[in-house]
């Protein structure tokens, strides 16, 4: 089955999404990235849509899921990388994306969440 | 001046992986009608919502694309066909937030505030026909 590679840096979980998910693929990840939060102990995940020229309804609430469910669990999440037509889309699409801090890139992104750490 | 059509293009809505294929046909087509980024952002999104839409409540449908002329401007049409359950209240449905299915309730407004152009039809127990429009200005 396809799947999303994660990969660990410390307790930080990073994602990188490159394909046009299909709404199953988007679901299987949001479930994997809150099993690894588990069973890495992550303290943070950083999710990076760079390469997402469409983020809609469907992936915001898996986006916001995702935060909300790292956040039960004592993890941060970030999200960088948004492309500026998708930030002007979302807002007139109405969507805020509760729960979920953002930063320009990566590095940034890593900064964010291990400042957050104690 | 009523506006000219070129063929339909017909896409079927009965997998998540046909609604991936709506985005890049849409991307593709609003890339040849010299639309910008942020109108094809827009308009790809709105289709996605649409396609799911068709896909979640309609129990799979169709997409249709075509092409518009009218008076010196050129648009992309889209339309989203199913003869699903239809939408008993269409003011409700097109509330913020609102949502049968669990989902954020932004799909049918947002498409909405997204497109140039937005048309409904719906006939609960035979379906719905969703229609959007961009139009590119010279």
């Amino acid at each position: 089955m396809e799947r999303i590679p994660i990969l660990r840096m410390g307790r930080l979980l990073l994602v990188t999404i490159q394909v046009d998910m299909h709404d199953r693929l988007a679901m299987t990840l949001q479930d994997d990235l809150t099993n690894r939060i588990v069973s890495d102990r992550a303290t943070g995940v950083l999710i990076d849509i760079s390469a997402l020229d469409i983020v809609d309804s469907f992936i915001g609430r898996m986006i916001s899921n995702t935060a909300a469910m790292a956040k039960i669990l004592d993890a941060r999440t970030v999200l960088v990388g948004m492309q500026p037509a998708v930030a002007i889309t979302l807002v007139e699409l109405g969507l805020t994306l509760e729960g979920v801090s953002t930063a320009l890139n990566v590095e940034l992104g890593i900064k964010l969440l291990q400042q957050g750490n104690r | 001046m009523t506006p000219s059509h070129q063929a339909a293009n017909v896409l079927p809505l009965h997998t998540d992986e046909d609604v991936v294929r709506l985005r890049k046909q849409v991307r593709e087509d609003l890339v040849a009608l010299g639309f910008s980024l942020i109108e094809q952002t827009k308009m790809i999104t709105a289709a996605s919502e649409l396609a799911r839409n068709t896909l979640r409540y309609g129990g799979g449908g169709e997409a249709h694309i075509d092409q518009l002329t009218d008076d010196g401007r050129r648009g992309l049409s889209l339309s989203f066909i199913d003869q699903g359950p239809g939408i008993e209240d269409i003011a409700l449905a097109l509330t913020d937030g609102y949502t049968s299915g669990g989902g954020l309730g932004l799909g049918l407004s947002g498409a909405k505030r997204l497109a140039d152009d937005f048309v409904i039809d719906t006939v609960p127990g035979r379906g719905t026909t969703v229609k959007i429009a961009k139009w590119k200005l010279f």
